[in-house]
């Protein structure tokens, strides 16, 4: 099976010089990553002819035994973690209320919402952190907590907006015909569907929600990488390199996995191919924005990749 | 009349610094935007791409650049990689790092815009007898990079608030201006930080708004 309609399944001498490429290919990322091993460990002369120690050499590496590391490690991770979820539930919160003020009838309450909403999304997420410290002197955790869960908020609830407003309009309608009030045709009909089509969307903000925890560090919160800072600042910066690389992975794993998580959850609970209600019939050429380079797997593919367009496709 | 003469002097004595920390975070945007499009859009095509290898490179590539907070990306490229014998000053180093984290992003917009083009014109280019690269040249190409430029302005917006990391290592942009100002005049705290949110809506706001109304535009083509 071939996995893109771009080139044909390939023959025989195409797969062989794949294959060569393949190994070719492998072998020199893995004499950059061999080389980048035997730089790294090698004893440093500095300038004022000191020779330091390699980065892997013992001196560097004698920490990792130390059990109060891993303890500041775990402590961290649990920092970052209580930060996350915290922020998560406000930021689901914040978006909802962000996208019911979108989309509201009254435009006293659209226009200022679209203001507010285009200054929350427009400002780095480092500076607002700073600003809820400095102005409302609520301590690192909840400054982290607040900032975070009001710029994600501002992004999730503006994909929730798309994901209302990309309703066929007989959806509303219907609401409304069978004596619902348009509050509750809001709440009943219309925005439970947004949630389950963007819910990918709004998933993979999650993620990016927990990597943004480390920006924490300007209100000084003891997160994951404010603790290898204060790790290194304790144990000395001959450990900087150890440190960092034990964090690396850390988050990797971390975020990896909740990535792996949010996808099966989107697979699981995203739009299917059922979800199509009778009154949006099939459009020329929809049939076809299936993705071209994926096996085509139905509907609910295309439907994913196009949610980031911000709702250009579906 | 005291507070707001005082309020004035304040903004007369920062605005230098800002002024310096504004164009340190354009510098960082312009040189991280067209190093990230380059480098995203060799990795979208490496994704695409017929040979397998190249596939998983930029597959493995993009899930681990994607699952690393900026500030350890930023941190390797200013600690580590000096190290290793790259020798730049700390704002290259920086650019270098901003441009590393945008790619995945890059290469992700490309690559849903790719998939954004009917499949039919796919297998039309096909049909026809053209090989891979006269398909996404001359079919593909031409329709996705439309599709590809809103999502593409959304991740120079990420980046122009990204910048602000760079504060931490060493680059005096406009971040690490707002602490040095928020310091100095401790009385007037919400003025520098609306001065220097003020100074990024300005260029976050346009670009929004230039990505919409590219997209509406797209939008009435399609």
């Amino acid at each position: 099976m071939s996995a893109s309609v771009l080139y044909d399944a390939p023959g025989p001498k195409t797969r062989r010089n794949s294959a060569i490429a393949s190994v070719v290919g492998a072998i020199l990322i893995i004499a950059l990553i061999v080389w980048a091993y035997f730089i790294l460990a090698a004893p440093r002369v500095s300038a004022n002819g000191a020779e330091q120690p390699g980065l892997f050499d013992p001196s560097r590496t004698d920490i990792l035994a130390d059990p109060e590391v891993w303890g500041a490690f775990g402590r961290g991770v649990v920092n970052t973690l209580r930060m996350a979820g915290v922020a998560a539930v406000l930021a689901i919160i914040v978006g909802i209320l962000f996208s019911f003020g979108r989309t509201a009838a009254s435009k006293w309450i659209r226009i200022p919402t679209s203001i507010l909403l285009e200054i929350f999304r427009g400002m780095p997420l480092l500076l607002l952190i700073f600003f809820v410290f400095l102005m409302f002197s609520t301590g690192g955790y909840w400054a982290g907590v607040l900032g975070l869960g009001i710029y994600n908020g501002a992004i999730i609830g503006e994909a929730l907006r798309a994901g209302i407003s990309s309703l066929p309009k007989g959806q509303r309608e219907g609401g409304l015909s069978i004596g619902l009030t348009s509050l509750q045709t809001r709440f009943i009909v219309e925005f439970p569907q947004a949630f389950r089509q963007m819910l990918p969307i709004i998933l993979a903000q999650l993620v990016v929600l927990l990597k943004d925890t480390s920006l924490a560090y300007v209100v000084a919160y003891p997160e994951l990488s404010r603790t290898i800072k204060e790790l290194q600042n304790f144990y000395g910066s001959r450990y900087v390199f150890t440190l960092f690389a034990v964090g690396l992975v850390i988050y990797l794993v971390m975020n990896v996995t909740l990535s792996y998580v949010a996808r099966y959850v989107a697979k699981k609970s995203g739009p299917k191919d059922g979800a199509t209600t009778p009154d949006a019939p099939k459009q020329p050429g929809v049939d076809g924005t299936r993705a071209i380079t994926m096996p085509p797997r139905g509907h609910a593919s295309y439907g994913v990749d196009n949610g980031s367009t911000g709702g250009g496709g579906y | 009349m005291d507070v707001i003469s005082n309020a004035i002097d304040a903004l007369v004595d920062i605005t230098p610094l800002y002024m310096q920390g504004f164009l340190l975070t354009l510098a960082l945007l312009g040189i991280a935007g067209v190093g990230a499009f380059i480098l995203g859009v060799l990795i979208a095509a490496m994704r695409i791409s017929p040979v397998p290898s190249l596939r998983v490179f930029a597959t493995v590539y993009t899930e681990i650049l994607r699952n690393i907070p900026l500030l350890l990306v930023l941190f390797f490229c200013a600690f580590v990689l000096p190290i290793l014998g790259v020798d730049l000053d700390y704002f290259l180093l920086a650019a270098l790092g901003l441009t590393l984290y945008t790619s995945p992003f890059v290469a992700e917009a490309v690559r849903s815009g790719f998939n954004g083009v009917p499949v039919g014109q796919a297998e039309a280019a096909r049909s026809i007898g053209m090989g891979f690269t006269q398909t996404v040249g001359l079919v593909i190409l031409p329709q996705a990079s439309r599709m590809v430029v809103p999502p593409l302005i959304n991740v120079f917006i990420a980046l122009t608030k990204n910048t602000s990391v760079a504060g931490a290592f060493f680059v005096n942009e406009l971040f690490k201006a707002t602490g040095a100002a928020s310091r100095d005049h401790g009385d007037l705290v919400l003025l520098t930080l609306v001065y220097a949110a003020a100074l990024y809506l300005a260029i976050t706001i346009p670009l929004g708004l230039i990505a919409g109304a590219i997209e509406k535009k797209v939008m009435v083509l399609r």
